[in-house]
C-alpha cells in the first residue's frame, strides 16, 4: 500500500499525486513509467513518472482523468492509500549528445514531458519547450517549464492563452529559422503524427512516448505490441519511446479504442 | 483381496453446467473413494513411482497413512518433499511421471496417485491444520541462521526453492513483479482447474515457514541483482519462468481481437476479467473464437472463452491429433465442453474489418515425411485454403523467457533462445546465482519447475554451508 503524501489539482480534470516509494524514486529516470492498481479491483493502469526525488524517496505522477480508473484514482484524497504501484518500468531516454532539442507537449502529454524537459535542460542543450492545451485554464506546469527550459511557448486551441492554434504551428516556425537536432512530442497520437510528419521530411532526429494499453507492463501479455519500422514491438519494454518515424501511428490509434465500450460502461457506473 | 484393476473414478461438474462458471470441474475424491483407490497400491519395495516424480514424494508411504486413516500424518509424509501438493494434484501431468512407473499400472490402470495427493492436501487444508513438520523429514542447518538467499519470481520455480531454503533454515525474501503471488498458477491456469483459494494457501503455508514475499518488485528494475548482493543477501535464485508470448508473425496479428493466451488468461485469472464489471479489467470475446495452438494453455484459453459465452470455439493447430502437446485429460474436457478441433489446419492471415478481426486464413494441412525430432512434418495440401469467419484469435504457441532480468544484469550468461545458461548445479555464470525452471528450460511443466526449484535449494545450501563459503 501507497500512501498519497500531497494532491493537487493542476487544471479541471488534471491531477497530481504524491507518494512514497523510496526503491522506485531511486531508480527512475527520465522516459521511465509505473503501473499501479488503485485498490483490489483495479485495473493495472500504465502512468508516466512526472517527477521524483531520490532524496525524500517521493514519486509524482500527474493524470487526466479520462476513464473510470484515472477517475477513481484522481477521487483520492491525501492520506488514502494506492493499492499497488510498480516500476520504474520501460527504457529511459537517452540526453546525451545534442545541441538543440525542441520538446512538445500537448494536453496531459505536457506532464509526461516535464520530466524530459529537466532531463534536457541538466545536459548541455539548448532547451526549447512548446505547450499546448485546448483552452487557458487547461495549461499546466507552466512555471516548472519556463524555469527549466531556454525558451517556452504556449499555444491554446481558442487562442485564450499564447499562440493561437496548435503546437505543431510554433513547431513549424522553429524549424524554418532554427537548426534543431532533436524533437520529442508527447501528447495525442494525431498530434504526435503531426509532429512526425513535419520533422521527417526535414530528417530531424524524433521521438515520440506512445500511450499503449497495457496490463502487465514487464513484457508478459504483449498487449501493447505497435508496429515500428514494419517489425512488431513491446511499448512497455521495447518502448516507451519510439522513433518518431518509424510508428505506425494507425494501427496505434485503432487499438487504444479497442476498449471504448467498455470504458464507457465502466465509467457510468459510480465510483466508489 | 482382490484390487479393482481400473482407477476409482473422479466425478466431475457436468459440461453442460460447468460451461457457465469458473468452479472447479473436477469434485475431488470423498474419504470412501480414497481408501477405495489406497487399497489398490501394491506397496512396491522398489517404489519406481518415487523415481518417476520430479520432488521424489513418498509416495507409497502416504498412501499407506490414508490407508490407515491418518491423512494428517500423510499431508506431513508429502509437504516434506513437496511444498504445493494441493496444486500439483491438480496440475501435475501423472500420467508421464509417477503414475506412468507404477507397476499396478503393468496390467491394469495405475493407481490415481494424482488424485489420492489432492484429497491428502485438500483435507488438511480445509481443516487448516497446523503445518506440523516431522522432525525426521527436515533437516535444518544451524549455520544457516540469519543468512539472506534471495529468490525471484514467486511462481512454483520460486515458491518450492524458497520453502526448501528456509526449511533449512535461511532467511528468505522471494521478490515478485506482479502485485500476487503463484506465478503461472495465478495468471496463466483457470480457476476452474486450479482454484486462486487453494494457491492462497498453500503460499501462506509457504510464508509461514518464514518466507519473506515482496510483491511489486521488478528485480533488474526497481532493485538490481548487484544490489541485492550488496544489501547482504548471500545467495539467489532465479525463477522468472517463461513469460514472453510468441507469435505466429503473420498478416493482420497486431487488429483488434487478436490476443495472445498470455493477456486473454492474465486478464481473466490475474485480473478477474470473468466478475467483469465487479473487477475493472475487460476481456472482450466474440461469438466465434480461435485459439491457435493445441499445448495445455491452448485448452485453458479453449475453455475459459467458453466460459465467457462464446458460441463456438476452435482449436486450430497445423499438426495431427497425436502429435497434440496438452495433456490427454484437457483435451478430453474440451472435447466434452464442445471446443471443436480444427487439426492439420495452419493459420496464414488475419484479416479485419473497421480495425477488427473478422476472419482467419487457413492453409489445411497433411503429414509428410519425419522432420529431425522423428515427428511427421506438416505439409501444405495445394489448393486448400479457407477462410474461418470470427472475432477474436487467442495466440498459444508458447513463450519464451521473459528478459527484464537477464537484461539487465552483467555477466549473466543466456541462450540464443533467452533461456539463463546454467552449470550441472544450476548455477549461473554469476556465483552464488542459481536458476532454474522455465527460465532455464523453455516452458515446461510446474512440477518440472519445482523439481529444479528444490535442487537448486539443495545446492545453494551446499554452497553457503557445506562447500568453502562459510560465515565469516
Amino acid at each position: 500500500m501507497y500512501e498519497i503524501l500531497a494532491k493537487e489539482e493542476l487544471a479541471p480534470t488534471i491531477k497530481k499525486i504524491t507518494v512514497k516509494a523510496p526503491l522506485i524514486a531511486e531508480k527512475t529516470r527520465p522516459g521511465n513509467f509505473i503501473i499501479l492498481r488503485v485498490n483490489e479491483k483495479g485495473e493495472r493502469i500504465p502512468l508516466t513518472v512526472a517527477d521524483y526525488d531520490k532524496e525524500t524517496g517521493q514519486v509524482a505522477i500527474i493524470f487526466q482523468e479520462v476513464g473510470y480508473s484515472t477517475k477513481l484514482l484522481g477521487s483520492l484524497d491525501k492520506g488514502d492509500h494506492i493499492h499497488d504501484l510498480v516500476g520504474p518500468l520501460g527504457h529511459h531516454l537517452e540526453m546525451e549528445g545534442y545541441k538543440k532539442v525542441v520538446l512538445l507537449g500537448g494536453g496531459s502529454g505536457t506532464a509526461l514531458l516535464y520530466p524530459k524537459v529537466k532531463g534536457f535542460a541538466e545536459s548541455d542543450a539548448e532547451v526549447i519547450t512548446i505547450t499546448g492545451a485546448r483552452t487557458k485554464n487547461l495549461v499546466i506546469l507552466e512555471e516548472e517549464l519556463r524555469k527549466k527550459s531556454d525558451r517556452l511557448y504556449i499555444s491554446t486551441d481558442d487562442g485564450s492563452y499564447g499562440h493561437h492554434g496548435f503546437v505543431t504551428d510554433v513547431l513549424k516556425d522553429i524549424l524554418e529559422n532554427e537548426e534543431v537536432d532533436l524533437v520529442v512530442a508527447i501528447g495525442p497520437v494525431p498530434m504526435m503524427r503531426a509532429v512526425a510528419n513535419m520533422t521527417e521530411p526535414e530528417g530531424i532526429e524524433t521521438i515520440v512516448s506512445l500511450n499503449s494499453i497495457m496490463v502487465d507492463g514487464t513484457g508478459m501479455c504483449g498487449a501493447c505490441r505497435v508496429t515500428i519500422g514494419g517489425e512488431t514491438k513491446f511499448t512497455c519494454v521495447d518502448g516507451p519511446a519510439f522513433d518518431a518515424h518509424q510508428v505506425d501511428f494507425e494501427e496505434l490509434m485503432n487499438r487504444l479504442t479497442f476498449y471504448q465500450n467498455e470504458e464507457n460502461m465502466a465509467e457510468e457506473m459510480e465510483v466508489d | 483381496m482382490a484390487k479393482n484393476p481400473n482407477k476409482t473414478p473422479m466425478r466431475n461438474q457436468k459440461p453442460e453446467e460447468r460451461i457457465h462458471n469458473f468452479n472447479e470441474v473436477p469434485y475431488g475424491y470423498s474419504e470412501e473413494e480414497a481408501l477405495v483407490e489406497a487399497e489398490r497400491c501394491l506397496q512396491c519395495k522398489h517404489q519406481p513411482c518415487v523415481k518417476g516424480c520430479p520432488v521424489e514424494v513418498p509416495i507409497p508411504e502416504f498412501i499407506d497413512a490414508v490407508l490407515a486413516g491418518d491423512v494428517e500424518k500423510a499431508d506431513r509424509i508429502i509437504k516434506s518433499k513437496n511444498n504445493l501438493p494441493a496444486v500439483c494434484g491438480r496440475v501435475c501431468p501423472q500420467e508421464e511421471q509417477c503414475e506412468e512407473v507404477c507397476v499396478m499400472g503393468i496390467k491394469n490402470e495405475p493407481v490415481a496417485i494424482g488424485r489420492l495427493e489432492r484429497y491428502v492436501a485438500d483435507y488438511n487444508l480445509e481443516r487448516e491444520c497446523e503445518p506440523v513438520e516431522d522432525k525426521d523429514m527436515v533437516t535444518t542447518y544451524p549455520e544457516a541462521k540469519g543468512r539472506k538467499v534471495a529468490v525471484v519470481g514467486a511462481g512454483p520455480a520460486g515458491l518450492t526453492a524458497a520453502a526448501d531454503l528456509a526449511k533449512y533454515g535461511f532467511d528468505v525474501t522471494i521478490f515478485e513483479a506482479l502485485h500476487e503471488t503463484g506465478g503461472v498458477l495465478r495468471y496463466g491456469i483457470p480457476e476452474f482447474r486450479l482454484p486462486k483459494n487453494i494457491v492462497d494457501k498453500e503460499v501462506n503455508a509457504i510464508r509461514e515457514l518464514g518466507v519473506d514475499i515482496k510483491l511489486n518488485t521488478v528485480v533488474g528494475k526497481t532493485i538490481t541483482v548487484d544490489e541485492l548482493f550488496a544489501d547482504g543477501f548471500e545467495a539467489m535464485f532465479i525463477g522468472t519462468g517463461a513469460g514472453l508470448p510468441r507469435f505466429l508473425n503473420i498478416p493482420g496479428e497486431n487488429l483488434n481481437g487478436v490476443y495472445s493466451a498470455n493477456e486473454f488468461l492474465t486478464r481473466v485469472n490475474l485480473m478477474k476479467a470473468y466478475k467483469y464489471p465487479e473487477y475493472k479489467t475487460p476481456v472482450i470475446i466474440s461469438d466465434k473464437v480461435a485459439v491457435v495452438g493445441a499445448g495445455n494453455v491452448a485448452m485453458d484459453a479453449a475453455r475459459t472463452a467458453k466460459r465467457l459465452g462464446a458460441e463456438e470455439v476452435y482449436i486450430v493447430y497445423r499438426r495431427a491429433e497425436e502429435q497434440m502437446p496438452a495433456r490427454d485429460e484437457e483435451i478430453e474436457h474440451a472435447k466434452e465442453e464442445g471446443i471443436i478441433f480444427k487439426l492439420l489446419n495452419n493459420p496464414i492471415a488475419i484479416h479485419g474489418k473497421d480495425g477488427r478481426v473478422a476472419s482467419m486464413e487457413v492453409q489445411e494441412m497433411e503429414l509428410g515425411e519425419k522432420d529431425d525430432s522423428g515427428r511427421r512434418r506438416p505439409v501444405p495440401i495445394e489448393g486448400s485454403k479457407w477462410e474461418l469467419e470470427l472475432g477474436t484469435v487467442i495466440i498459444a504457441i508458447g513463450q519464451s523467457p521473459n528478459p527484464l532480468l537477464t537484461r539487465n544484469t552483467k555477466n549473466l550468461k543466456t541462450e540464443f533462445w533467452g533461456g539463463i545458461t546454467v552449470d550441472d548445479n544450476l548455477q549461473t555464470s554469476r556465483e552464488g546465482v542459481y536458476a532454474g525452471g522455465d527460465v532455464v528450460t523453455g516452458a515446461a511443466t510446474v512440477i518440472k519447475a519445482m523439481g529444479a526449484g528444490k535442487d537448486a535449494a539443495a545446492n545453494i545450501k551446499d554452497y553457503l554451508i557445506s562447500e568453502g563459503k562459510k560465515n565469516e
